[in-house]
């Protein structure tokens, strides 16, 4: 149906500005639906994480009260990692390329998509509003029983239940990218002819599609172990847990990488184009998704080495996460090999794709060192995992976000982003997110441990470093901000394809007509022919 | 390639890893050292520090030249060379990491093996002389770190962990203290529970950290090296007060540890 021109469907569709407050059927107005929704909770998660930062800049614990800290940190994690980094990197840039990148003119399914978002808003008010109706929850975004089964009930079930709607928006885009990619391809459209944003996201939403319903069950029992007193995950009623554990890592590990998988393939869009050079390796690209998809399903327990699991088991799981380190090192020299005799024209995207493969090596390191048992016992639940994860999540894929922002806004909006704002964006980023999360290393393997609201004061400086280095992150969203607000109007025009990009969404009008092109798809098999071929 | 190129590679690579061994060898990030565990735990740290930073600061120098070199000229509107792959190329940074991640694995296997960590579970040695398992009849026994089987240790002390304190009972002086006290040198063997949520025990000086997990009592063996008094954190998320579950440890010499002792016995209670 989506591959075929319905003449009707233009008059379906509405067309002002209007559209993107309802329910549209058209995966670029949902794309955009998902990336400003996404955006405007990363400003919420953003102004969360600020007060965490603010009570941390003096030892003791006397900016919030205890009860608000907890529950400022589980709603800064869920909220990060559930409405910001999931929804963006998938929902966002998902829908809105991948019917491109196939060749199609909507996604396999229109109207579960526009479903699938508008499960977003309400859940991310549920979560929200939970603070108003009795507290939010305060177990931390693990929600680890016994702890979850103890804190104030209505907030941790709201947010079980905003947690499930989540999940389900995930788990219905996934299926959606994976029917998209399989069967709506262009005729004679090759799976290996794919730009590599297809392949991650057919990775990830694979990953999605079978861990995710895991985590939902999880919540589910442990609903009932806050509302009915049943006792699945509670030792006082014989249930355990620690299973508890093994089922929330089951999803929340490969949560990472679906993290992570899209963002490695939006940066596999954007370098080529603006270092004029094909993509490295796209094979062993291709392969290595593959093989991350597979190991990410079998590393979960290395979030439980001090959990009391067996000496095999976490032999098991350091060799299995270790090796993670190959396919994705592979992927960075392969990017560093694209940039290789480019001709690189070093604009934000390029800026922030950079700073991208630097913060995530250095967050790949720590990683396979966490890895280790022995490693991890010293700095596991302490700062030093706190610093990881971020220079995985934000240094990573936040940083992508941002580069494909640049990238993007002109196939959105038809009018390029101003880049001398969008170079202080990032400096201004860049210098902030290393000045958070660089110390916080030193922190943890000196003896801070994470999810605290007061500390030792030997860990003051370190703190008010890591607190001002949050404070000009801040302050980088404010020329951001501005920019994507200013250019809308203002912004230079960009044409249909500044960039001179080979990728099929920029060979049609900038921004797009309902069906993507005003004539056939064109067919391109050489979606990275840099050198190869004319541009057209 | 030329000659003058390979050599350049070969020396800037030769100068890559000294700079690691160097940062690795002088820049200490880590606490002081005050059990058995810190040393071995240091090598591995120090080993890791010295590979993260050839990795990393090859990665950095290397993306810093190709942005330097390779950097557009204004109105250049031509494409770089359409080169896709080099399967030779491939295969290496294929094997780099794979290396890599082999040798640091095995490494720390052997680590953690001269740490005592793999000791089988529910081990009857590790139930052996265990207060708090008595209870529990066929209650598993967890084991953390050091806590091997058929090692007779010197002092054993049961810990509970509670919202939002740890407490050590010594089974065989009658002593409860909101402090830890052990001698210096000895093998201390702790039987941890926790009633109410999941905490853990942690003493960075020791590198030395176990979740003490309500329905599941865990073993935890060390010997400490240093006299001095520590702090013992609670490190997993337990409640409002989290950030302030902590203590400390005081490591005694043998004669001030024996003081202590029979400083603090209760009196027997007569009945
Ligand atoms: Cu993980
Ligand atoms: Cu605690």
């Amino acid at each position: 149906m989506a591959n075929s021109i319905s003449p009707h469907a233009t008059h379906l569709q509405p067309q002002g500005w209007w559209r993107y407050f309802g329910f549209s059927i058209d995966h670029k107005v949902i794309g955009i639906q998902y990336l400003v929704t996404g955006f405007f909770f990363y400003l919420v998660g953003g102004v969360l994480a600020g007060m965490i930062r603010t009570e941390l800049a003096t030892p003791i614990s006397d900016y919030l009260s205890r009860e608000a800290y907890n529950e400022i940190l589980t709603m800064h994690g869920t909220v990060m990692i559930f409405l910001w980094i999931v929804p963006v990197v998938n929902g966002a840039f998902g829908n809105y390329l991948v019917p491109f990148y196939v060749g199609a003119r909507d996604m396999a399914f229109p109207r579960l998509n526009a479903v699938a978002f508008w499960m977003i808003p309400p859940a991310g008010i549920l979560l929200i509003g939970s603070y108003f109706i009795g507290g939010a929850a305060q177990s931390g975004w693990t929600a680890y029983p016994p702890l979850s089964l103890t804190t104030p009930a209505t907030g941790q079930v709201v947010w079980i239940l905003s947690v499930l709607l989540l999940g389900g928006s995930s788990i219905l885009g996934g299926i959606n990218f994976i029917a998209t990619i399989l069967k709506l391809r262009r005729p004679g459209l090759k799976l290996m002819q794919l730009p590599m944003y297809c392949w991650a996201m057919l990775g990830t939403s694979i990953l999605v599609v079978l861990s995710t319903p895991v985590l939902a069950g999880t919540l589910i029992l442990l609903a009932f172990d806050i509302v009915a007193h049943t006792g699945f995950f509670n030792p006082v009623q014989g249930g355990n847990a620690v299973v508890y554990q093994h089922l929330f890592w089951f999803y929340s590990h490969p949560a990472v990488y679906i993290m992570v998988l899209p963002a490695f393939g939006l940066v596999s869009e954007i370098l080529p184009v603006h270092a004029r050079k094909p993509l490295f390796g796209y094979t062993t690209m291709v392969y290595s998704i593959l093989a991350i998809v597979f190991l990410g399903l079998i590393v979960w327990a290395h979030h439980m080495f001090t959990s009391g699991t067996p000496p095999w088991m976490r032999l098991f799981f350091t060799i299995a996460t270790s090796f993670i380190a190959v396919p994705t090192g592979i992927k960075f020299f392969n990017w560093l090999a694209t940039l290789w005799g480019g001709k690189i024209a070093l604009n934000s995207a390029m800026l922030f794709s950079c700073a991208f493969i630097l913060n995530f090596v250095l967050g790949g390191i720590t990683g396979v060192a966490l890895a280790q048992v022995p490693f991890d016992i010293h700095v596991h639940d302490t700062y030093f995992v706190v610093a990881h994860f971020h220079y995985i999540v934000y240094g990573g894929t936040v940083f992508v976000i941002f580069a494909s922002v640049y990238h993007w806004y002109p196939k959105f909006t038809g009018r390029l982003l101003n880049e001398p704002l969008g170079t202080l964006h990032f400096v201004l980023t860049f210098i902030g997110f290393n000045l958070c999360f660089g110390p916080q290393h030193w922190l943890g393997i000196n003896g801070m441990p994470r999810r605290v609201s007061e500390y030792d004061p030997q860990f003051t400086l370190m703190n008010q470093v890591s607190s001002a280095g949050a404070l000009l992150m801040a302050i980088s969203t404010l020329p951001f901000l501005f920019n994507v607000i200013y250019s809308a109007f203002r912004g230079e025009l960009a044409g249909d394809n500044p960039w001179r990009a080979l990728t099929p969404e920029w060979l049609t009008s900038s921004p797009p007509p309902v069906e993507n092109w005003h004539g056939p798809a064109p067919h391109v098999e050489h979606p990275y022919g840099y050198g190869m071929v004319d541009p057209a | 390639m030329s000659i003058r190129v390979s050599v350049l590679i070969a020396l800037l690579s030769v100068l890559l890893v000294l700079a690691g061994l160097w940062v690795g060898a002088n820049v200490d990030l880590l606490p002081l050292q005050a059990s058995t565990n810190a040393p071995v735990y240091d090598e591995l740290f120090q080993v890791l520090f010295s590979i993260g930073t050839m990795l990393f600061l090859g990665v950095l120098g290397l993306l810093i030249y190709t942005l330097v070199r390779f950097r557009r000229s204004s109105g250049d509107l031509g494409d770089g060379a359409a080169t896709e792959g080099n399967l030779p190329l491939e295969i290496v940074w294929t094997a780099i990491p794979a290396v890599v991640v082999l040798f640091v694995g095995l490494y720390s296997y052997n680590i953690y093996e001269r740490m005592g960590g793999m000791v089988p579970l529910s081990d009857h040695g590790a139930m052996h002389g265990m207060a708090v398992g008595e209870e529990n009849g066929n209650a598993k026994v967890w084991a953390g770190i050091g806590a091997a089987p058929g090692l007779s240790p010197a002092v054993s002390v049961d810990v509970t962990a509670m919202q939002f304190a740890f407490i050590f009972r010594y089974p065989e002086s009658n002593i409860v203290s909101g402090q830890l006290h052990v001698p210096e040198g000895q093998l201390v063997q702790l039987h941890m529970q926790a009633n109410d949520v999941i905490h853990a025990f942690w003493v960075p000086q020791f590198r030395l950290k176990q979740d003490i997990i309500p329905g599941q009592p865990t073993v935890l063996a060390f010997t400490a090296s240093r006299p001095g008094t520590y702090p013992i954190i609670c490190a997993e998320l337990c409640g409002l007060y989290h950030g302030a579950m902590h203590t400390s440890i005081v490591v005694h010499g043998r004669e001030s540890y024996e003081q202590w002792l029979t400083e603090n016995t209760p009196p027997p209670v007569t009945a």
